[in-house]
C-alpha cells in the first residue's frame, strides 16, 4: 500500500503539472498570436477606415472622381485627378534620379572603393535614411527651393522652356516636342512639381542604396571570380553578372523606394507649393494626395472631408501594390539564396 | 592595345567614376542637410526655448512642444513595445514556417513603409471620433490618439526586429530547455527573451527614433496646443508639428524657432539611433 502510494501521488502531482503547463502553454500561445493578428487588423483597419470615410465622396462621384480636375470646396465638387497627378509626377522624377544615383552608390561600396572606407560611407549614407522627413521638408523649404529658383530654375527656363525670361526660344523648346511645355514657367517661387521630386529623391536614395549594395554583397564570389578570371573589366562583371544575379531583389529594392515616395507627406508639402492646378509644366507648383490631406484635412467637414478620406484610400491601395510588389521581388532572391 | 579592349577599359573607368561620382553625391546632399540644419539650428539656441512655451508666439519657446513629444513618444513606445515584442515572438517561436506567420511576416514588412499620413487617418476614425461622439465633444483631438498613431509606426518596426533576433538565438538554448521539462511559455520569457535582449531593445529605440521625427499622423490626432498640459486627454503640441506650423509662418523669428526645432529632434534622433548602434554591438561582443 505504502510503496502504490509513494508511487501515484507524484505522479499525480506531475500530471497536474503537466496538464497546468500545457494550459499555460496555450493561453500563451493565443495570446501573442492575438498581438501579431494585430498587425494584419492595422492594415485591414487603415483601408477600411479610409473607404468608410471616403464612402460619400465615391458615391456621390463615383469614377468620375478619378478622372475629375476640379477641387473646389465653395461649390462641393472634388476630383482625384491634380493630386494623383501630383504624387505619380513627383515618384516618377524622384525614381529617375535616385535609382541610377543609388546604383552609383551600391556599386561604389560593394566593388570599387577600398575595404577600410566602406562601412564609415556605408554608415554615412545611412544616416540620410534616419533623417526625419519633417527635416528634409525644412531644409527644401528654406535652403534648396530658394537655391533652385536662383540657380537651376532660371537655366531649364532658358534652354529648354517655352517661356524664358528674355523672350528668345531656345533651339530646344522650338524643335523638341512637348520639352518646352514641360520646363515653361511663369511663376517666380522655387516650390515646384520638380523641385519637390528632387528632395524625394534625396529621401529615397538611402533606401534604395541599401538594399542594393546588400543584395549585390550575396553574388557569391566565385561567380565574380570566374568572370575576372576571362579578363572582365570591373564594370563588366557588376553589368554581366551581380545586375542579372541580383535582378529581381533591385527591382524590389527601386519598388521599395517607390512606395517611399509616393506615400511621403513632409518633405513633398513643404516643397510642392500647394496649387490644386493642373499644369504640364514641371516648374509650376502643384499638389500630392499625402500634401493635400496634410494641408486640408484639420479644417475641412463634409464632402470635403471625406474627398480626402476617399484620397488616403487610393494613396493606401496604390502604396500597397507597390511595396506588394517590391516584398515579393525581394524575396524571390531570397529563395535562390536559400536553396 | 587593340580598339576593342581600350574600349572596354574607357567604359570600365567612365563607369566607375560615375559610380564615386554618384557616392559623393549622395555624402554631399548629407552633409548639406547636416550642415543647415547645425549651423541654423544653433544659431537660433536659446535658454527660453526649454523655459517658455509656444503661446507667447516670437518670443516664447517650444517647453510644451518638447515635454508633448516626449508624452506622446512614450505612449506611442508604451503600446507599441509589449504588443510588438509578444507578435515578433509568436512569428520567431510558434509560428516560423507556417503559412500565417509567413504572411504577418510579409504583412508586417509592408505596415513598415506604410504612409504615415493614412494611418494617423485610421487613428482619426478609430480613436478621435469615437471619443469626441463618447464625450460629446468636450473631448476630440488628444496627446492618446497621437501616442496611438505613434504606436501603429512603432509596432512594426519592433515586430521584425524581435523576430530576427530571437531567429538568431541558437536552436540548442531551446532544446537545452525543453529536455529539463520547462513549458513553452516559460522557455519563450525567461530564456529566449533575455538571450535577445539587446536585440530587442535595439528594435525599441530604433522606433523610439523613427517616430520622433514624425509629423503627418500626430496632425489629426494630437493637433497641437500652445499651452502646457500633461493629461493625454487634452489636444497636445509636439516638436514636429510645431516645426511644420512655424516653418509655413511667414515670420522670419518662427522660422528661426523652427530650426531650433528642427536641431533639438535632428540631435535627438541621431543619438538614438548611435545607442541603438552601441547596445547591438555590445551584444555582439558578449556572445563571442
Amino acid at each position: 500500500m505504502q510503496a502504490n502510494d509513494g508511487v501515484t501521488a507524484p505522479g499525480m502531482i506531475q500530471e497536474q503539472r503537466a496538464r497546468r503547463d500545457a494550459r499555460d502553454d496555450r493561453l500563451f500561445g493565443w495570446l501573442l498570436k492575438l498581438c501579431a493578428l494585430l498587425v494584419l487588423a492595422a492594415l485591414l483597419g487603415a483601408a477600411g477606415a479610409t473607404l468608410w470615410g471616403g464612402r460619400e465622396a465615391f458615391g456621390h462621384f463615383g469614377l468620375g472622381f478619378l478622372a475629375s480636375s476640379a477641387w473646389d470646396p465653395g461649390s462641393d465638387t472634388y476630383g482625384a485627378l491634380v493630386p494623383v497627378y501630383g504624387t505619380l509626377v513627383t515618384s516618377a522624377i524622384a525614381l529617375l534620379i535616385a535609382v541610377p544615383v543609388s546604383f552609383g552608390v551600391a556599386v561604389y561600396l560593394s566593388e570599387v572603393a577600398p575595404r577600410w572606407l566602406r562601412t564609415p560611407v556605408a554608415s554615412a549614407i545611412e544616416l540620410l535614411a534616419g533623417i526625419p522627413s519633417i527635416i528634409y521638408g525644412m531644409w527644401g523649404l528654406f535652403v534648396f527651393a530658394p537655391f533652385f529658383a536662383d540657380h537651376i530654375k532660371p537655366w531649364l527656363t532658358n534652354y529648354l522652356g517655352d517661356k524664358p525670361d528674355d523672350g528668345k526660344l531656345s533651339w530646344v523648346a522650338a524643335h523638341v516636342p512637348f520639352v518646352g511645355k514641360l520646363f515653361g514657367s511663369d511663376s517666380p517661387f522655387g516650390a515646384s512639381v520638380l523641385a519637390a521630386g528632387i528632395v524625394l529623391a534625396v529621401m529615397i536614395i538611402p533606401f534604395i542604396s541599401s538594399v542594393m549594395r546588400e543584395v549585390f554583397q550575396t553574388v557569391p564570389t566565385r561567380l565574380k571570380e570566374s568572370a575576372y578570371a576571362l579578363g572582365s573589366s570591373t564594370w563588366e562583371v557588376v553589368w554581366d553578372i551581380v545586375l542579372p544575379y541580383t535582378r529581381s531583389a533591385v527591382i524590389g529594392g527601386i519598388f521599395l523606394g517607390l512606395g517611399r515616395a509616393l506615400g511621403e507627406t513632409m518633405a513633398v508639402t513643404f516643397v510642392l507649393g500647394n496649387a490644386m492646378q493642373l499644369s504640364p509644366s514641371l516648374l509650376d507648383p502643384g499638389a500630392s494626395i499625402a500634401s493635400t490631406i496634410a494641408n486640408q484635412f484639420s479644417e475641412a467637414a463634409g464632402m470635403q472631408k471625406s474627398a480626402l478620406m476617399a484620397l488616403a484610400f487610393l494613396l493606401f491601395v496604390v502604396t500597397f501594390i507597390v511595396l506588394l510588389i517590391a516584398r515579393l521581388m525581394l524575396r524571390r532572391l531570397a529563395h535562390k539564396e536559400g536553396r | 592595345m587593340s580598339a576593342l579592349y581600350l574600349r572596354r577599359r574607357i567604359a570600365n573607368w567612365v563607369a566607375l567614376a560615375l559610380s564615386g561620382l554618384a557616392t559623393l553625391l549622395g555624402l554631399a546632399f548629407l552633409v548639406w542637410i547636416l550642415w543647415e540644419t547645425l549651423r541654423q539650428g544653433i544659431a537660433a539656441l536659446d535658454l527660453k526655448l526649454f523655459t517658455k512655451i509656444t503661446a507667447y508666439g516670437e518670443d516664447g519657446g517650444l517647453a510644451n512642444a518638447m515635454v508633448g513629444s516626449l508624452i506622446i513618444d512614450f505612449i506611442g513606445i508604451a503600446i507599441a513595445t509589449p504588443i510588438g515584442v509578444l507578435a515578433g515572438t509568436w512569428l520567431a517561436e510558434y509560428a516560423n514556417r507556417t503559412r500565417l506567420g509567413e504572411a504577418i511576416r510579409f504583412l508586417n514588412d509592408i505596415l513598415l513603409s506604410a504612409p504615415s499620413i493614412v494611418l494617423g487617418l485610421f487613428v482619426y476614425t478609430i480613436v478621435v471620433l469615437p471619443i469626441t461622439s463618447l464625450t460629446s465633444g468636450n473631448t476630440t483631438f488628444s496627446g492618446f490618439a497621437g501616442g496611438v498613431a505613434l504606436a501603429l509606426i512603432a509596432l512594426p518596426v519592433i515586430v521584425r526586429t524581435t523576430d530576427e533576433m530571437l531567429r538568431l538565438v541558437p536552436s540548442t538554448l531551446r532544446e537545452a530547455a525543453l529536455s529539463l521539462g520547462v513549458p513553452q511559455w516559460k522557455l519563450t520569457c525567461q530564456i529566449l527573451v533575455r538571450a535577445a535582449r539587446s536585440g530587442i531593445i535595439t528594435g525599441v529605440l530604433l522606433a523610439l527614433a523613427r517616430i520622433s521625427g514624425e509629423t503627418a499622423p500626430l496632425l489629426f490626432t494630437a493637433f497641437g496646443n500652445n499651452y502646457m498640459t500633461l493629461n493625454p486627454l487634452d489636444k497636445m503640441a509636439s516638436l514636429p508639428q510645431v516645426i511644420y506650423q512655424y516653418a509655413n509662418d511667414p515670420g522670419d523669428a518662427m522660422h528661426a524657432l523652427a530650426w531650433a526645432g528642427a536641431f533639438v529632434v535632428t540631435m535627438f534622433v541621431l543619438l538614438l539611433s548611435l545607442a541603438s548602434r552601441f547596445v547591438l554591438s555590445r551584444n555582439k561582443v558578449s556572445h563571442e
